[in-house]
């Protein structure tokens, strides 16, 4: 029995990435809803390096790698300006909870 | 059994229980540590498919430096000892039912596929990585460090409690 397949590092992606949309969706929390949205990185980063690794490191090809470090570098500013934000929402209201933020709806 | 398959199967439990913890649980303050056991099962498991320097970096960055950040949040944001009430859920059912029904559409095709499974060496990457960096791809490298550095900017500015404002606050806000 192995357990170092591509097929198994996908899967744990997979179940990695529907465990972050399920915090998403369901979290009214802003701060949870970024927390998960860091697992949803950490999926999509998993499964590139796992492609990388299983299909194309043989021929010493790494643009998975590449990717990954890119992809990381937009998850830092993202959690930057995220946070920055959500500081803002609690200094101005008091709470952070993702269905009270109704100015703009139509 | 081969120390690899060993060490994919424990990081790969440990990361998934972690995360579900994350996505379920109501403690606030719980789920950001919990954060932290994730990232560092990633981060292992980053270095079983043979990406040394982004393990690395994954240390560094997530776990030094946005896991942190989030900590801050949640330390000014919110009391922590009400950790029921800040945190409810909605339509738990309906977002279950969407992320078991994604998850096992894309995993069934995923596992019927017939991918190459081969095992491979270890070789270290960092120097191809920085080569490459400041090579063919220094573009989307320069790119990136912009696109950084307007973030930090934008984030100090949307963060600044800025002089025009100061009415605003009231006295126990002092964050």
């Amino acid at each position: 029995m192995t357990f170092f397949t591509l097929n198994n590092c996908i899967i744990l992606g997979l179940i990695l990435f529907s465990i972050g949309a399920y915090g998403v969706i369901t979290r009214r929390n802003l701060l949870v809803v970024l927390m998960s949205l860091e697992i949803m990185f950490n999926a999509v980063n998993l499964i590139f390096l796992s492609f990388n690794y299983f299909l194309y490191y043989q021929e010493g090809r790494e643009l998975g790698q590449y990717f990954v470090l890119l992809v990381i570098a937009v998850a830092a500013a993202e959690a930057a300006v995220g946070l920055a934000i959500l500081v803002t929402i609690y200094r101005n209201r008091r709470n952070v909870d993702s269905d009270l933020l109704k100015e703009m709806k139509g | 059994m081969d120390i690899k398959e060993i060490l994919v199967l424990s990081l790969g439990v440990i990361t998934i229980l972690s995360a579900v913890y994350i996505s379920f649980s109501r403690n606030l303050i719980y789920s950001a540590f919990m954060l932290l056991v994730t990232l560092c099962g990633v981060a292992g498991l980053y270095g079983l498919l043979s990406a040394d320097f982004l393990a690395g970096i994954q240390i560094l960055i997530y776990v030094g430096g946005i896991l942190i950040l989030i900590v801050f949040a949640v330390m000014l944001t919110q009391n922590i000892s009400e950790g029921k009430k800040s945190n409810p859920s909605r339509f738990p059912l309906v977002s279950l039912v969407i992320g078991i029904v994604f998850l096992g559409g894309m995993g069934y095709f995923i596992w019927r596929f017939p991918w190459n499974n081969g095992y491979f060496s270890f070789k270290p990457i960092t120097t191809d990585l920085g080569n490459a960096l400041l090579k063919e791809y220094l573009l989307p490298f320069e790119v990136i460090s912009i696109l950084l550095l307007v973030g930090l900017i934008g984030a100090l500015t949307i963060a600044r409690v800025s002089l025009g404002n100061k009415n605003k606050l009231t006295k126990d806000d002092e964050i």
